[in-house]
């Protein structure tokens, strides 16, 4: 490989990582830009979505490549997912939340940090069901082998640089669902109330619009990109784990703040940063600086624009 | 009139302590890793200690062995956990029937009951660390291992060969393979860096070149920039000084999927089922290679063979690797028991300490004087069939490296079928 050819490769792995960050970033800076929480039990519901996916390639008994009926396929995990982690989220958005939206704001923090404890053993839990594909349930705990319905076959022919099935499969998902939402918060009447909602609850309220209903749509639309999130991330690594969740919130969270939390492009921006960023980072530093690097930029990023990239400039918050 | 003082006093001694009466009792403990990922291996290791103790019937000149399995992970991490392998050991020290603390898997955790067990002057073997800064000075830290003594006496045993000897050889197997230009990585824990650095050092010796020695970070989605930059290096041999627990199996997945196929090869603390699970076989077979400080069960001889017939026979399952280790580590234990001249912590200790020339499952073998095993067999697998597959016997002392060979795989054109 020459020296541009590896660049492109990096760029390629980085965007594709990014992209999956950027998705369950939106949903941190959506539920930020509405409500002022950061909602740790995101990641958490990330995982659980693979998990979701994971019993339904087992149920289905998928296992390999199939040509259009894996596409299928995969559009089914994604929509179930979707349906799953929108709806988890929404439900606990009622339980958790809501009962606390005029507590202070530290209050619902708590309750974020529980419910992230919450999901998590529910995840440890679901991983010990005696199913084929948690290997009989033996070891909860243990990282989970996705069946590799997308091998990793170059699109490309045989040239150096690869863009596999996978790497299309999550440009194809994410970009239109960016799309798709960034129309929906601009276009519709629901993005309408949505933008309200963040500017000023009380006013939004007093115009006729019903707040409660409107958080619980962002909390549905946020879990619902996890979950579609979910399935791309489980599609591009293989493996799944109950602390996955962790991990993956942490990096989304970071994409959210550098790009500026509350804003639906910062989000994307961030998520699509931090993967170029470490991939580059792997490449020409070391793999073991890449987390300092990623909080390096974070700090030096909010040094200079404390509210992230693309934070001030957009008044809007989601 | 002297005959009447000892029985007036046993007789005081029942009255006092009604409990500790005719069926005394001693007991030994094991802390390894239950919760999380190394569940099947240290499952293996507790049975194999179990089997241990029944085969003495479950007494020692008249003692009755009690035993209690410790678990030293928690769920949230998934793996050992330094909290409560120090509680472990504490529990261990402060029982005063407890005379024997096997343990532990993960040499890290070692680190931490190794004082806290030395103070109460209680043995401790291991049938599984090989961070070799545990006994041996100068291949560690400066302070290693006087740290973990601070009484000055020597109270860690093990019976596993150390990473020092085993990342030896397997740069030798490297070699052997055809390895020119060869990339480590390593997990940035104790037992990895220390094995991937052997291994490094081994490789300069042999005129392996060595392209770098990462660490890398174990809880990554996944690790395919890593693989970009390995491929466009060209390396011909990937290592990587690390555990499953530490996404061994992520990493064959990204070499296999980023298109590197050249042999990958991991030390012993990926040399258990759980492995082949995590990077699912088909990423593995035929290319993987796996050193282990032993020999695994189907190659026992003698008295391991019989071991691991029973075992099945038992179980109904082929023992882990380390289960052998399990049963080698509690057979000397109660070897030393038998043979202690008071039947206490101290007595077992020196009892220990002169294990002389043993004749155990593993074979005939003696602690050395920083308490380590003289065994020195160690061998190399590769997996077939998503099966781990003995390929040979490793290290100096192996009669078997010149004779057998028979299961040869030809190293890099690895294609062919078994």
């Amino acid at each position: 490989m020459t020296d541009a050819e590896v660049f492109l490769q990096q760029l390629i792995t980085g965007l594709s990582n990014g992209m999956i960050i950027a998705l369950i970033a939106i949903g941190y800076t959506m539920v930020y830009g509405i409500v002022e929480l950061i909602n740790f039990a995101h990641g958490d519901l990330f995982m659980l979505g693979s998990f979701l996916a994971l019993t339904i390639v087992g149920a289905l008994g998928l296992e390999s490549w199939s040509g259009m009926g894996s596409v299928a396929a995969v559009l089914i995990l994604i929509a179930s997912s979707a349906c799953f982690c929108g709806t988890l989220n929404w439900t606990v958005d009622r339980l958790a939340y809501r009962p606390l939206r005029r507590a202070p704001k530290l209050s619902l923090l708590v309750a974020a940090i529980g419910a992230s404890f919450v999901l998590m053993n529910l995840g440890l839990f679901w991983g010990g069901l005696p199913l084929d594909v948690f290997s009989g349930g033996i070891a909860a705990a243990a990282p989970k082998d996705f069946p590799d319905l997308f091998p990793d076959l170059n699109v490309l022919g045989n040239s150096a640089v690869q863009i596999t099935r996978t790497d299309v499969g999550v440009f194809a998902v994410t970009i239109p669902l960016m799309i798709g939402l960034t129309l929906l918060v601009k276009m519709t009447k629901l993005g309408k109330a949505m933008r309200a909602v963040a500017q000023n609850p009380t006013a939004a309220a007093l115009m006729g619009i019903s707040v409660d209903r409107v958080i619980g749509a962002t909390f549905f639309i946020g879990g619902a990109l996890a979950g579609a999130a979910s399935v791309m991330y489980a599609l591009y690594n293989n493996s799944i784990g109950f602390q996955m969740g962790y991990r993956a919130g942490m990096d989304a969270f970071t994409a959210a703040v550098l790009g500026g939390i509350g804003s639906l492009p910062g989000a994307m921006l961030g998520g699509i940063g931090i993967g170029l960023i470490r991939a580059m980072s792997d490449q020409y530093v070391e793999s073991k600086w890449t987390n300092a690097i990623v909080f390096g930029v974070l700090i030096l990023v909010l040094i200079f624009r404390p509210s992230g990239i693309l934070g001030a400039k957009q008044r809007e918050k989601v | 009139m002297s005959p009447t003082i000892p029985s007036v006093l046993s007789a005081a001694c029942l009255l006092l302590f009604p409990c500790s009466g005719t069926a005394q009792e001693l007991k030994i403990v094991s802390s390894l890793p239950r919760t999380g990922n190394a569940n099947g291996q240290t499952t293996s290791m507790v049975n194999g200690i179990r089997m241990a103790i029944e085969e003495v019937g479950g007494h020692v000149d008249g003692y009755t062995i009690l035993y209690e399995d410790m678990d030293d992970a928690s769920p949230q991490r998934g793996n050992w956990d330094p909290m409560i392998e120090a509680s472990n050991a504490e529990k261990a020290a402060a029982n005063p029937l407890v005379v024997a603390y096997i343990g532990t898997f993960n040499s890290g955790a070692a680190k931490i009951s190794m004082p806290i067990l030395n103070k109460a002057g209680l043995a401790m073997v291991s049938p599984a660390n090989t961070y070799p800064g545990l006994t041996k000075p100068g291949l560690g830290e400066k302070n290693e291992p006087k740290a973990y003594r601070p009484t000055g006496t020597i109270n860690y045993f093990r019976i596993v060969p150390t990473d020092d000897l085993q990342g030896a050889v397997a740069a030798d197997w490297a070699k052997e393979l055809g390895a020119k230009k060869v990339f480590v990585l390593n997990d940035r824990e104790l037992y990895g860096v220390g094995i991937a650095n052997v291994f490094v050092a081994s490789c300069a010796k042999l005129g392996i070149k060595v392209l770098g020695n990462e660490g890398v970070d174990t809880k990554a989605p996944n690790y395919r920039s890593l693989v970009t930059k390995i491929k466009a290096l060209g390396a011909d041999l990937v290592y990587y000084g690390g555990t499953t627990q530490n996404n061994a199996g992520q990493i064959a997945k990204d070499l296999r999927g980023g298109g590197v196929r050249v042999p990958f090869m991991v030390p012993d603390g990926c040399f258990e089922e759980a492995f082949i699970e995590a990077a699912g076989a088909e990423n593995l077979n035929d290319t993987t290679y796996i050193t282990f400080g032993g020999l695994p069960a189907d190659q026992l001889t003698g008295k391991g063979a019989q071991f691991a017939k029973s075992y099945m026979e038992k179980f109904g399952t082929e023992p882990e690797a380390y289960a052998v280790y399990g049963y080698e580590a509690a057979s000397v234990v109660l070897d030393a028991l038998k043979r202690a001249k008071s039947k206490d912590r101290s007595g077992v200790l020196a009892a220990l300490k002169e294990t002389r020339d043993f004749h155990g499952a593993i074979g005939s073998w003696s602690f050395d004087e920083n308490g380590d095993t003289t065994n020195r067999t160690m061998s190399g697998q590769t997996v077939r069939d998503g099966e781990f597959v003995f390929v040979k016997a490793l290290g100096a002392e192996s009669p078997k490296d010149s004779t057998n060979s028979e299961p040869k795989i030809d190293p890099l054109n690895s294609t062919k079928g078994s």
